[in-house]
């Protein structure tokens, strides 16, 4: 066994990345690599399969249309952040497990890091940046702000978007329903009992 | 001479109110822009291969066949053939590419030839005998050291004193000093005196044992002794945004370097030897942080590596941010510590001596001693401490370092200590305050107003004696002391003829509040509302300003920005005297107004006044330190009480906190908010390391098991309790000037939590993370003596 005698030299390249298989087994009813865009029978089921190499892509983010040519790979975050410069949702574990990057994608709050840009088509997405209402924050934002609820700030987009993707769906939730609903989302600062307080004077206003 | 000193209470219009942090609204819109978040014209992305071996030897490094692949713009090798890595996920070589997936694809396409060499990962107690008293430094030694930045006071001490052990010519030393070493040590390096040593140095090194009294005589004579283990495991700092930086050449001469850093102004000095260009030429930036920790003080090789790849490709931009796996497994860790303690009290409780053998590591730089006794300053003492130099990865600063691994290890000997007395531990910590030097009567304060909001006295039973339903209830409590003092800071205040007013200094605020604090300063100081100025900051156009470390910024920037805004106040005054027919030293700026203090209704507003100073603006600098313009504004030295209330589920050995106060002094606050909010999040934060935190190597790869924020667990929402804050303003604590937060109120989490579940089951949990194995066995043990 080579690799188990130190004095013997052995190759070794990077290998593939945890984030090559998510976008790898994401695509993986792409058996036959083909050219564009093109239906095949999975399980029954028509499936759209994309690339390799870009493809033409179609989001709509807060309310704008965006033409793109991205490869299959990227990612709905990827895609916000490095191909339309809209950064608020931020990139942190790039394997949903932190929320940082949490956008409404038709209402619902989903990571983006683990949505397909190719997945998040004919679905509006909301960011962070679409619940300003113009100049002024969202009720939601300035109780934020009330409660000192960001430190370094970086967790706080993905923290408001879930907040309120929460609240649409339980508009009075006791502090235990609010521990509960909002532990999808970390924060390293540690601005939780800001966020709690700001998530109750949401609820007792009847948000 | 202008008066600088603090206003006092009666005269304060802002500061230790509760203000609202200036830049939440830039955040909560998610507009705040931080380093990972800047996007550089034709901007190239860069990825790094790193060694997948804890320590190997690099053979060859192939790079053919990705220098043709399309769409790669640079390619720079890190370490050369012949070097040896050190720790898994070493930098090796790096690409920059178009996009990101062709620089993920690019890395896989550079091949490199390792020869495996034995690793070490453990920091397991030091076999008997294994530890080795201090010796020369190895060439590998002084390269460790150099990455680790070992401070120069430290290196050049032990160099003196311990020599080396390999030739170090011109160009290894130039090497050296391209990884950072200051001149200094190189001098230290080529004065130090040579030693013949065979074979590896141990990875057990003993410091020197120091013994203080008589701990012979006072164990003898004690009424109880008692002996434990304790300790914390090794700990990442796992910061959102992740280390790295966006370096771009706007011509041959001058870089641009984007990057998140705590330390803007001292990172152009790191970068310019290892790429050959003046300080001066390199221009640093950064609006904002998500997060540092301790961390995020160094250019770091891939900031160099990102300059360099950047240069290749004709000057793009180059982006260079960690993935999350190598921000966990390369970018810091708190190194651990453990130690074998036993103490001793007289029946009455008084503390008389105590003994104790301890260790843990740092990494491949080994670490030093927690110090320990914490904040108890025992008459009669004898310590060993061994170092553990191993191949985890560098250690960093972590918020606080040293100190919550020693409240862990003292404050859990006196617990014990304390239940073998049958003592609530309570009263054997303030039986024994005198022996905690200068702040015990901020202690006893505190003591009283945290047992006070913790309902102690109603809640508190002796050990393992409030258990119903399989739930067992505890409290504990945990006391902690830091330094402060300001840094040194330069900030330049500049009122505008128009009466608009601008603040310069090349800080950074890592969201502890800094701009909050500096605007909060200059407005109470000039009388205008914090909306009326434009603070810049983070950039280094702007005045030098200290890294923040040690609670030192606000100490810095609240001292430099307050003399700036006095001496402007005063040249303001002095261009108005006239027109108000009064003397300079009889005006005030108070509301938007400059106006006579014996007559108020003799005024001008602020625009009318700043109309005054002519055609040119003004502008002065602020410095702290400035003994030419005393009083010192700011101080050093607090103390801080937290207490717990924990439930143990001694069927599963789940620990969940129900509730933590924190009572916490630091002189002068500027801003209640932010500073009440920089307890709250040391809890949270605090909670997360005692239950949940640990960096799991794995013995026979050597690698991270848990790079990743699944397996690393963070405290959640769902994890954190009731949290209590108290923060000690007024008389004894205003006056003396202000003292920063940032690590106080993270030290003493763990040992408070320790303390009460030891107090819930009536047994020590050694180590943290509290983790239910660990809890179980624990409970086992105690069943089974």
């Amino acid at each position: 066994m080579p690799e188990d005698d130190p004095t013997k030299p052995i190759e070794e390249s990077a290998g593939l990345s945890r984030r090559d298989f998510l976008k790898i087994s994401s695509i993986s009813a792409a058996a036959v690599p083909i050219l564009g865009t093109k239906v095949v029978q999975a399980a029954g089921a028509p499936v759209k399969v994309y690339g390799p190499g870009k493809v033409p892509v179609e989001l709509t983010v807060n309310g704008n249309q965006y033409n793109l040519q991205l490869e299959p790979r990227v990612t709905l975050l990827d895609a916000l952040r490095d191909q339309l410069n809209v950064t608020g949702a931020k990139r942190v574990c790039d394997r949903a497990e932190c929320g940082s990057c949490t956008v409404l994608m038709d209402g619902k709050a989903v990571y983006a890091c683990a949505v397909l840009a190719i997945e998040a088509q004919d679905k509006a997405i909301t960011t962070i940046e679409g619940l300003m209402q113009g100049d002024k924050l969202h009720p939601l934002q300035q109780a934020f702000v009330d409660n000192d609820a960001s430190q370094c700030g970086f967790c706080t987009p993905g923290f408001v978007v879930a907040t309120q993707a929460f609240l649409a769906k339980y508009p009075n939730p006791s502090p235990e329903d609010i521990r509960r609903g909002l532990s999808g989302n970390l924060c390293r600062c540690g601005t939780y009992h800001g966020i709690q307080q700001a998530v109750a004077q949401m609820a007792q206003k009847g948000s | 001479m202008p008066d600088y000193s603090w206003p006092d209470a009666e005269h304060r219009t802002l500061l230790g109110k509760r203000i609202s942090r200036v830049d939440s609204t830039v955040k909560v819109s998610g507009r705040a822009k931080y380093t990972y978040d800047y996007r550089g014209t034709n901007m190239l992305f860069g990825k790094i291969v790193r060694s997948p071996y804890a320590r190997a030897k690099i053979v060859s490094i192939d790079t053919g066949a990705v220098e043709k692949m399309p769409g790669v713009k640079a390619v720079e090798i890190i370490q050369k053939p012949g070097a040896i890595v050190q720790w898994t996920g070493t930098e090796v070589a790096a690409v920059a590419a178009v996009d990101e997936s062709t620089a993920e694809d690019a890395v896989r396409l550079i091949r490199v030839q390792y020869q495996r060499l034995p690793h070490m990962v453990s920091d397991a107690e030091p076999p008997a005998g294994a530890a080795e008293a201090a010796g020369p430094m190895s060439e590998d030694d002084v390269w460790d050291a150099v990455d680790n930045q070992m401070p120069d006071q430290l290196f050049i001490q032990y160099l003196g004193e311990h020599g080396i052990s390999f030739h170090a010519d011109e160009d290894l030393l130039k090497g050296f000093k391209g990884d950072g070493a200051s001149d200094e040590v190189l001098d230290a390096i080529r004065k130090a005196r040579y030693h013949d040593v065979k074979g590896a140095p141990s990875a057990y090194q003993k410091a020197a044992s120091q013994t203080r009294g008589d701990p012979g005589k006072a164990f003898a004579e004690a009424d109880a002794v008692s002996e434990g283990l304790y300790g914390a495991f090794v700990i990442t700092h796992c910061c959102l945004e992740s280390h790295g930086s966006t370096a771009e050449w706007p011509n041959s001469d001058h870089l641009f370097v984007h990057i998140s850093t705590q330390n803007l102004s001292g990172i152009a000095d790191q970068m310019a030897e290892p790429l050959g260009v003046p300080a001066a030429n390199i221009r640093v930036h950064q609006d904002h942080i998500g997060g540092g920790f301790g961390s995020k003080f160094a250019a770091d090789r891939w900031d160099v590596t990102a300059a360099k790849l950047s240069r290749k490709a004709g000057g793009r931009p180059v982006r260079m941010m960690l993935e999350r796996d190598a921000e966990l497994e390369v970018a810091g860790a708190r190194p651990s510590a453990y130690a074998r303690v036993k103490v001793a009290a007289k029946k009455d409780g008084a503390i008389t001596a105590w003994q104790s053998q301890s260790w843990g590591t740092g990494g491949p730089g080994g670490g030093g001693a927690p110090p320990i006794p914490y904040v108890f300053n025992i008459p009669n003492q004898h310590k060993e401490h061994t170092a553990i130099r191993n191949n985890i990865g560098p250690a960093r600063a972590w918020r606080a370092p040293n100190h919550p691994q020693a409240a862990v290890i003292t404050m859990g000997a006196l617990d014990d200590l304390a239940a073998k007395l049958n003592l609530d531990p309570m009263n054997l910590w303030l039986k024994n305050l005198d022996i905690t030097g200068p702040r015990q009567e901020t202690y006893r304060e505190e003591l009283g107003i945290a047992a006070e909001l913790m309902g102690w006295k109603d809640k508190w039973r002796p050990r393992g004696q409030n258990i119903s339903d399989s739930i067992a209830r505890g409290l504990g409590l945990s006391l902690h002391t830091w330094g402060g003092r300001g840094h040194e800071s330069n900030c330049d205040v500049t009122l505008h003829p128009d009466g608009s007013v601008d603040i310069k200094l090349a800080s950074q605020d890592l969201g502890t509040g800094t701009r909050t604090a500096i605007l909060a300063v200059a407005a109470e100081t000039l009388g205008i509302p914090i909306e009326a100025i434009h603070l810049y900051i983070g950039d280094t156009l702007y005045p030098p300003s200290g890294g923040s470390g040690g609670s030192s910024t606000i100490g810095g920037v609240s001292a430099s920005t307050r003399r700036a805004a006095v001496d402007a106040r005063e040249a303001l005054f002095a261009k108005v005297a006239p027109a108000l027919n009064a003397q300079p030293a009889g005006l005030e700026c108070l509301s938007g107004t400059v106006r006579v203090k014996s007559d108020p209704g003799r005024s001008l507003s602020w625009k009318q006044a700043c109309a005054r100073l002519g055609a040119v603006p003004l502008t002065v600098r602020g410095k702290n330190p400035d003994t030419s313009r005393p009083p010192d504004l700011t101080n050093s030295g607090v103390g801080g009480v937290q207490m717990a209330d924990v439930e143990v589920d001694i069927e599963t050995g789940v620990v969940r906190v129900k509730k933590m106060v924190a009572v916490q002094d630091c002189g002068l606050i500027i801003d209640l908010k932010t500073a009440e909010s920089q307890c709250f999040g040391a809890l949270t934060m605090g909670i997360s390391y005692a239950l949940f935190e640990e960096k799991v190597m794995d013995q026979i790869t050597g690698r991270m098991l848990n790079p990743n924020m699944q397996f690393y667990r963070l405290a959640g929402l769902n994890d954190i309790p009731e949290l209590v804050v108290h923060m000690m303003t007024g008389k004894g604590y205003d006056e003396r000037g202000v003292i920063g937060l940032g690590e106080p109120p993270v030290i003493s989490p763990g040992a408070a939590i320790s303390n009460a579940v030891a107090n819930a089951i009536g047994v020590r949990v050694p180590f943290l993370p509290l983790t239910p194995d660990k809890v179980l066995a624990a409970l086992q043990q105690k069943a089974g003596a």
